[in-house]
């Protein structure tokens, strides 16, 4: 089952190669990763999502919260929340009919054209991990050049807060 | 407020932390350091003569006193070769605290000379480590280092430490802190009151109880209350290869060593209970056997400081996270309790059956009861252990290597009392015993130290009897040769139609008596079983000199039971050559 993980980590020099490292050295996968300060300077959020079963989870979160440098962690998939996959994706784009085409397929999945080049189209679109999927499918007769994926952010919903 | 510089600061320090030895070897990175050691610290630094031998030495000094290690190391080589005794700490929980130099702030990165990163190489196998990037941050890093280093599940903290960071003429204000607080990291102090009123319930209800206990009770100083909970309920108790001595092995609740190589009563009794109080075990492969085959009618109460711990391989029924300590004497005072309401509490007919139950397997197979090691005309490695045994009086400190008579050690020496018995159980590493033998007859100076070991085991770190001649550390090194490295034989001989792939130094070994003699010991070959009581006699006679005694023992011997594998559960055992469970 897959699920994501969100850490309160130190903002310390090593810090994530801590967490890297757990997953590399315990056989653990890691899906998607995504890490960036927060309002806290001595602090940084990471949101992972990985799969495993309930005993690998547990062992998981054993694990994670078992390096000093991580502060907090939680299991978002335990409640409600949400998620947010950030795609930049440039296609091919040659000729008014393709043009056409692919700009309103990014309309109907609420993407914004954010570079317009001769030949190409970058495109921004953000959602679960399942829309940007979706939204790759969609491409599939347009030529893609390159992808590019934040990996899962999250957040639970409601009261449920993740801080010191 | 007084100035010191980085290298001052680190000698200030490691006096003001209360340590009693630096086990070390100097190098370029380490300079200032070591000249700040020199010219003014009480602390006494050790010299080896390999720094994988600096962290084994920290570590027998460690696990012989329950204080933490500290080594000391150069950057590059000398950070990379205390890599093996770092994991071998980190596997058996040992506090320990290793600075490590490093090329200076400027040249990292560069692929300086004697560059390594040291904290990228160690992370996967320390507690925590460290990069010191300002000289003002070393007194709280420090502190903070022995305090992970020894709280919780203890293990080795690195702190690597640039050249420019120790320069002498760089001085600040040093203050050592009384006290840590790190926001990220407070192990638990009591175990949850609602899971030990269950486990008292369940313990007091069993009718077929085994208390397995491991080297957490040891590193948690709990071995008197493990005693007194098992006495108080008549249990039976089977430790650990890293637990012996948490409860005495020469009494009568005593089932001996469980696992691979552990007792056949042990095993027989852990297959067969209904209730498993494990307490600072962690339930290795060593010990379970086939995990899905691990005692099918047992519940189990798993009492560990560290949370990873429990259920990570075999689930347990009543997890109890907290130091083994209080939770022992919550559980004892919660049996108290208990038993005060319904006093009819444990089933006291059911245990006697459990015990006569058990008293028959003792007889059948039992290492010290009814079984017997083979006959030969030569000196069995069993003996040897026997023997050592009778002259110590079960009151030595025994490091050991790895391999067969490590096992042989373990099984035949009745420990009574924790911490006495030394060996790499996690890691397995060869080369641990000398100098771990070094550490433990450094803290107690005036006990008997013997280091039981294989020709094998201690070429790997023969060149600390040097170390051991300029500190003068005489402990006493029971090789027990056969000319094989013996636990590779073994596997060959039951495995691998007895092909000895390299496991045979044909006529390469040194003759150790002259050899140790070129160190300035004294070394004795022993050959017949008519004078191995009374040589062992002599050399621990010797109370100032190190002695080398080479026992030539009968090579073909295997060490049992061995627990059959793949696919055995704990009551599958080879009991001999062809006897089988």
């Amino acid at each position: 089952m897959r699920r994501i993980i969100s850490i309160l980590l130190e903002n310390e020099p090593g810090a994530l190669s801590r967490v890297v490292g757990l997953f590399a050295q315990r056989g653990y996968n890691i899906e998607t990763l995504n890490v960036a300060p927060t309002e806290d300077a001595t602090l940084s959020r990471l949101t992972l999502t990985t799969i495993g079963d309930d005993r690998v989870m547990e062992q998981i979160t054993k694990q994670l919260n078992k390096l000093v440098d991580v502060v907090k962690l939680v299991d978002l998939t335990e409640g409600a929340h949400i998620e947010r996959d950030l795609m930049l994706i440039k296609v091919r784009a040659v000729g008014g009919s393709q043009r056409d085409e692919i700009k309103r397929s990014t309309d109907i999945f609420r993407g914004q054209i954010v570079d317009v080049g001769p030949n190409t189209y970058t495109i921004q679109l953000v959602g679960t991990g399942e829309k940007l999927d979706a939204f790759v499918a969609a491409m599939a007769d347009a030529e893609i050049l390159e992808v590019v994926r934040s990996g899962v952010a999250g957040i639970s919903r409601g009261e449920k807060i993740l801080r010191l | 407020m007084e100035l010191l510089s980085g290298g001052e600061m680190i000698a200030r320090a490691l006096e003001d932390e209360g340590v009693e030895y630096i086990f070390g070897y100097p190098g370029g990175a380490v300079l200032h350091i070591y000249d700040a050691l020199f010219k003014n610290c009480q602390v006494p630094h050790v010299l080896v003569r390999h720094e994988q031998a600096a962290t084994h030495a920290a570590d027998g000094y460690a696990r012989a006193t329950g204080k933490p290690g500290v080594v000391l190391v150069t950057s590059g080589p000398g950070a990379t070769n205390a890599v093996t005794g770092i994991a071998t700490a980190y596997m058996d929980s040992i506090p320990m605290v290793v600075f490590s130099g490093q090329v200076a702030s400027h040249l990292i990165g560069e692929d300086a000379f004697q560059e390594t990163d040291m904290v990228g190489i160690s992370r996967p196998i320390v507690k925590h480590s460290f990069m010191v990037r300002r000289t003002e941050d070393l007194p709280a890093t420090i502190k903070k280092a022995f305090h992970i280093a020894t709280t919780g599940r203890p293990g080795p903290v690195v702190i690597d430490i640039p050249k420019d960071i120790t320069r002498p003429d760089a001085k600040f204000e040093y203050e050592y802190p009384d006290s840590v607080k790190i926001r990220s990291y407070s192990p638990a102090q009591r175990g949850h009151t609602g899971q030990i009123r269950k486990a008292v319930k369940l313990l007091l209800s069993a009718k077929r109880p085994v208390i397995y206990s491991g080297g957490g009770v040891i590193q948690g100083e709990a071995s008197e209350l493990l005693t007194a909970l098992a006495r108080k309920l008549n249990f039976p108790v089977t430790n650990t290869l890293m637990g012996l001595g948490a409860y005495p092995g020469s009494d009568r609740q005593f089932l001996g060593m469980l696992g691979m190589h552990g007792f056949y009563e042990a095993n027989m009794a852990m297959h067969h209970s209904d209730v498993i109080l494990a307490v600072g075990a962690r339930f290795d492969d060593r010990v379970t056997n086939t995990v899905s085959k691990f005692c099918p009618g047992a519940k189990i109460i798993h009492i560990d400081i560290d949370p990873t711990s429990i259920s990570k391989t075999v689930a347990a029924d009543i997890p109890i996270v907290g130091p083994v300590q209080s939770v022992l004497q919550d559980l004892i005072d919660g049996i108290d309790l208990l038993r005060e309401k319904e006093p009819s509490l444990p089933d006291s007919g059911a245990l006697a059956r459990w015990w006569k139950q058990i008293d028959e397997w003792r007889e059948k197979h039992g290492l010290w009861h009814g079984r017997r090691y083979g006959e030969s005309d030569r000196i069995m490695p069993q003996q040897v252990i026997e023997s050592l045994y009778r002259v110590t009086r079960g009151d030595a400190y025994v490091t050991s290597d790895v391999g067969q008579h490590q096992m042989f050690a373990a099984q035949y020496y009745k420990f009574d009392q924790p911490r006495r018995w030394i060996n790499s159980g996690g890691l397995g590493t060869m080369g641990f015993g000398l100098p771990a033998a070094i550490g433990a007859k450094l803290a107690f100076p005036d006990k008997h130290v013997a280091c039981v070991t294989g020709e094998g085991s201690i070429q790997m770190n023969i060149q600390e009897l040097s170390t051991c001649t300029q500190y003068n550390t005489p402990v006493k090194i029971i090789n027990l040769r056969n000319n094989y490295l013996g636990m590779v034989k073994q596997w060959q001989d039951m495995q691998y139609e007895g092909r000895y792939a390299m496991s045979t130094y044909e006529d390469s070994l040194p003759d150790f008596v002259k050899l140790v003699e070129a160190y300035g010991h004294v070394g004795m070959q022993i050959t017949r079983l008519d004078e191995l009581d009374a040589r062992m006699e002599e050399a621990f006679a010797m109370e100032d000199r190190l002695v080398f005694l080479d026992i030539f023992i009968d090579p073909m011997e295997h060490v049992y039971p061995m627990h059959i594998a793949p696919n055995g559960a704990m009551k599958d055992m080879w009991l001999s050559k062809n006897e089988r469970t």
